[in-house]
């Protein structure tokens, strides 16, 4: 990694970031733009959030500390850091190629040939190529080891059947990571997988949209028919899938980070809600002078403080001693967790006003607090679900047995 | 919302960490916490020498005073640490009657009493009344002046250690002004002092009848200083019960951990049930938050407006973390759960003491939310 950077040039780094974002983030396009990657549902979403990583990325904040070689910055991960914050300052748009950045280029940086770092970071990143992921199917959510999409090996070429389902991005991706069964007489349920970076834009294989909770669009089944695809997409080997599914997830549940930069899911503004809060009335009065409801907002701007701290404390090893897998582990549970019971609650503050959905000239801040609500689900079920969750923490930072 | 603390570590704090976990794990194992229930003074007096040894009192107190110059940040990994053993000692309530003297003390108070403190003395503090309020400035006892000196009346409660301290700092009303008595234990009249029985069966409380106690004009802090000394007392004693507390929380989760590892039921390991194992792992998440908040009131200790909101938000996470922890302990653990030999219910007993000295979370966060909304 590259060196870490003095003060004076982090410094000068920091207010050139924070100047470019100020100058060029666009806030209201004039319509509504998502939340998280998982909920880019129009054209003019899409178009948008596309064009606008390519600027950032233009610009040098994002994948500011990958390495040059392949089309990242290579600077050292205090100055990613350092574009991120300014992005948050700015509220900057989120980024679309999440599953590309997020976890895919992390784990072709990691584990990839030389040959794959060449092909596929610099599309990424600039989100020329965007990625999905083929992990879930209609059958098997949760448990992924049971995945049934059939790979099956003819001369130089895998041939696959089956389907994917909840494919967030997969009408709009040019590449996917697949999780898929290559043999099925292997002697258990994880050893017959096998892990590919396969191409989305080629004969037999389609999607259809799924409509959301939101009313939206965001998310296809994928269906393989006879699709074939070059041996060379396969990655780590034949056989090794569930490991690569499990190296990959470790960065979408955030137990490790590779920071390409920016965010991918916008994160809840403590002070919106409070605002929210004091504007809203209860029995003729300022909702926040209901001690119930003071007592309730109170706790959350606790639980709020405290995971955010937890990111900071999380690259402190003095005080990650007891049980250091704790907080990466527990990190996407209590946050998504946190968010869905907060938007929730803000529903209540709304009195009448939240029978209004997006949409409605009443709707309380155009519908954001029920959109963000239903979208909460979004994180507690997608990546794993919060019970998925707790049993992963369980086993791996508790060293409790495993749920059979 | 700009008055919100953040979070960092002081070489000294880790260094302090590093000996205290030692320290505390070696001289307090929970046979012996078990044994001193029974004990009258409560504590290992060759303990209390060795933490005056040690200088873990003379940590916040200025150099001047022959203290270390450090300050209540760096009290917080030993009161963590004497939390998650159920080590007890008047270490907490000696380094509040510290706290209280350097807010409000005179240059002669502080030179005839922070040194000895520096050097093993212990002290406590008497604040609360039969009232029940938590509201520190909510005082009936009272004192009048008669020629130099003055006289007291009336009834302090939960003076813990009392039997043990030297000097015993009091709350009291004098001309309709909150003003701070010190009280040599030594000069007490026979029987001021009366053992309670407290829910925390590890620590010694005494009610202290002021009636007939009189003590110097000198003896009494700045009157000009009354609500100083009211905020560092109440905000010292929030971080050191939050560092207890968190430490405490700990220990109960890693005890709970061990049965839940352990016990089998319809041949399986219990700790493989959901039903026991999700609830382990929210009260494992809270306890991280509590650990989190309790570095960040460490860390902003000291600092105007932001010091508060950190230390009540770790009261208020650690009283929560701390009761819930233990109350799932007790219900994990089964019948032998319901017993006084688990280890679960000195925990749970512990934390409620900790709420009835400082307030408890519906408490803080009532003061809190006056910090953050109005
Ligand atoms: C917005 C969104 C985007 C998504 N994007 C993608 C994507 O891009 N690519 C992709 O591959 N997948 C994606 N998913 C799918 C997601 O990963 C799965 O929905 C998830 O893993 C859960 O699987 P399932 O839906 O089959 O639920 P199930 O596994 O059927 O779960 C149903 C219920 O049972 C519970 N449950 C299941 N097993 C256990 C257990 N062992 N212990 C306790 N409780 C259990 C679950 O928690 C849940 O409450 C997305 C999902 C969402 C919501």
């Amino acid at each position: 990694m590259a060196d870490k950077p003095d003060a004076a040039e982090l410094k000068e780094y920091s207010e050139a970031a924070d100047a470019w974002f100020k100058e060029n983030t666009v806030r209201d396009p004039g319509f509504m733009l998502p939340l998280t990657f998982m909920e880019v549902s129009t054209d003019e979403q899409f178009d948008f959030l596309r064009e606008w990583q390519r600027k950032v990325y233009e610009a040098g904040y994002l994948g500011a500390s990958w390495p040059k070689e392949y089309g990242g910055g290579g600077l050292h991960t205090d100055f990613q850091r350092a574009a991120t914050r300014a992005m948050k300052k700015y509220d900057a748009p989120i980024m679309l190629n999440a599953i590309g950045n997020g976890w895919a280029g992390p784990l072709i940086l990691d584990l990839g040939s030389e040959e794959q770092k060449q092909t596929y970071i610099k599309g990424m990143l600039n989100a020329e190529d965007i990625w999905c992921q083929g992990f879930s199917e209609p059958e098997h959510g949760s448990d992924l080891g049971n995945a049934q999409l059939k790979a099956v090996k003819e001369g130089d070429e895998y041939v696959l059947n089956g389907s994917k389902i909840w494919t967030s991005l997969g009408d709009r991706a040019k590449y996917m990571i697949l999780l898929a069964r290559t043999d099925f007489e292997a002697e258990n349920k994880y050893k017959g997988l096998s892990f590919f970076l396969n191409p989305m834009k080629i004969d037999g294989i389609s999607t259809s949209r799924i409509k959301k909770l939101t009313g939206e669009y965001g998310f296809v089944q994928t269906f393989f028919t006879d699709a074939r695809i070059s041996a060379d997409c396969l990655f780590g080997g034949e056989g090794n899938g569930w490991s690569m599914a499990m190296k990959t997830l470790e960065y979408e549940r955030g137990a490790k980070v590779k920071p390409v930069g920016g965010y991918f899911v916008k994160e809840l503004d403590v002070m919106q809600i409070v605002e929210l809060a004091k504007n809203s009335m209860r029995n003729g009065k300022p909702l926040l002078d209901d001690p119930v409801m003071r007592d309730k907002m109170t706790q959350y701007m606790i639980d709020i403080q405290a995971l955010n701290l937890n990111n900071t404390r999380r690259r402190m090893p003095q005080l990650m001693q007891d049980k250091p897998m704790g907080l990466p582990l527990m990190n996407k549970l209590a946050r998504t967790e946190l968010i869905r019971e907060l938007t929730e609650f803000s529903l209540g503050f709304q009195g009448t006003k939240a029978g209004y959905y997006v949409g409605d000239e009443n709707a309380v801040d155009d519908g954001y607090w029920h959109r963000s609500y239903l979208n909460s689900f979004s994180a507690t079920i997608g990546g794993g679900t919060s019970e998925i969750q707790r049993n992963i923490v369980a086993e791996h930072a508790l060293g409790l047995p495993k749920t059979r | 919302m700009d008055n919100l603390g953040n979070i960092g570590t002081t070489e000294e704090q880790i260094e302090l960490m590093d000996v205290a976990t030692n320290f505390c794990r070696d001289k307090s194992p929970v046979e012996k916490v078990r044994a001193l229930i029974d004990d009258d003074l409560g504590y290992d007096p060759e303990i209390w020498r060795e933490v005056g040894e040690l200088g873990w009192l003379a940590i916040a107190i200025p150099e001047a005073h022959g203290g270390v110059g450090l300050s209540m940040a760096e009290v917080v990994p030993i009161a963590e640490q004497m939390g998650r053993n159920l080590m007890s000692t008047p270490f907490g309530m000696t380094t509040l009657a510290a706290q209280a003297l350097l807010a409000g003390g005179t240059e002669a108070q502080q030179a005839a009493w922070l040194p000895k403190i520096s050097e093993g003395m212990a002290a406590t503090l008497a604040l609360r009344e039969d009232h029940g309020d938590w509201d520190l400035a909510h005082v009936d006892c009272a004192g009048t002046h008669s020629g130099d000196s003055i006289a007291l009346a009336g009834k302090k409660q939960l003076v813990l250690w009392a039997d043990s301290a030297e000097l015993i700092i009091a709350s009291v009303m004098i001309d309709d002004r909150l003003r701070f008595a010190l009280i040599e234990r030594s000069a007490l009249p026979e029987g001021a002092l009366r053992r309670e029985e407290i829910i925390d069966e590890t620590a010694r409380s005494y009610e202290l009848n002021l009636d007939g106690v009189s003590v110097p004009d000198s003896a009494l802090l700045d009157a000009d200083r009354g609500r100083e000394i009211i905020e560092k007392v109440e905000l010292a004693a929030g971080l050191i019960h939050a560092a207890e507390m968190t430490g405490g929380a700990q220990a109960v989760i890693d005890y709970t951990l061990e049965y839940l590892k352990t016990r089998k039921q319809f041949d399986k390991i219990i700790g493989s049930y959901q039903a026991l194992k999700h609830p382990t792992v929210n009260n494992y998440v809270e306890y991280e938050k509590a650990r989190t908040h309790l570095y960040s009131a460490a860390f902003s200790w000291g600092e105007q407006g932001r010091g508060e909101v950190a230390v009540r938000m770790a009261a208020a996470q650690a009283h929560d973390s701390y009761s819930q922890a233990a109350d799932r302990s007790i219900q994990f653990h089964g019948g032998f759960g319901f017993t006084h030999d688990c280890d679960a219910q000195l925990h749970r007993r512990k934390a409620i003491m900790s709420g009835a000295l400082i307030g408890d979370a519906p408490y803080q966060r009532s003061k809190l939310a006056g910090l953050l909304f109005d």
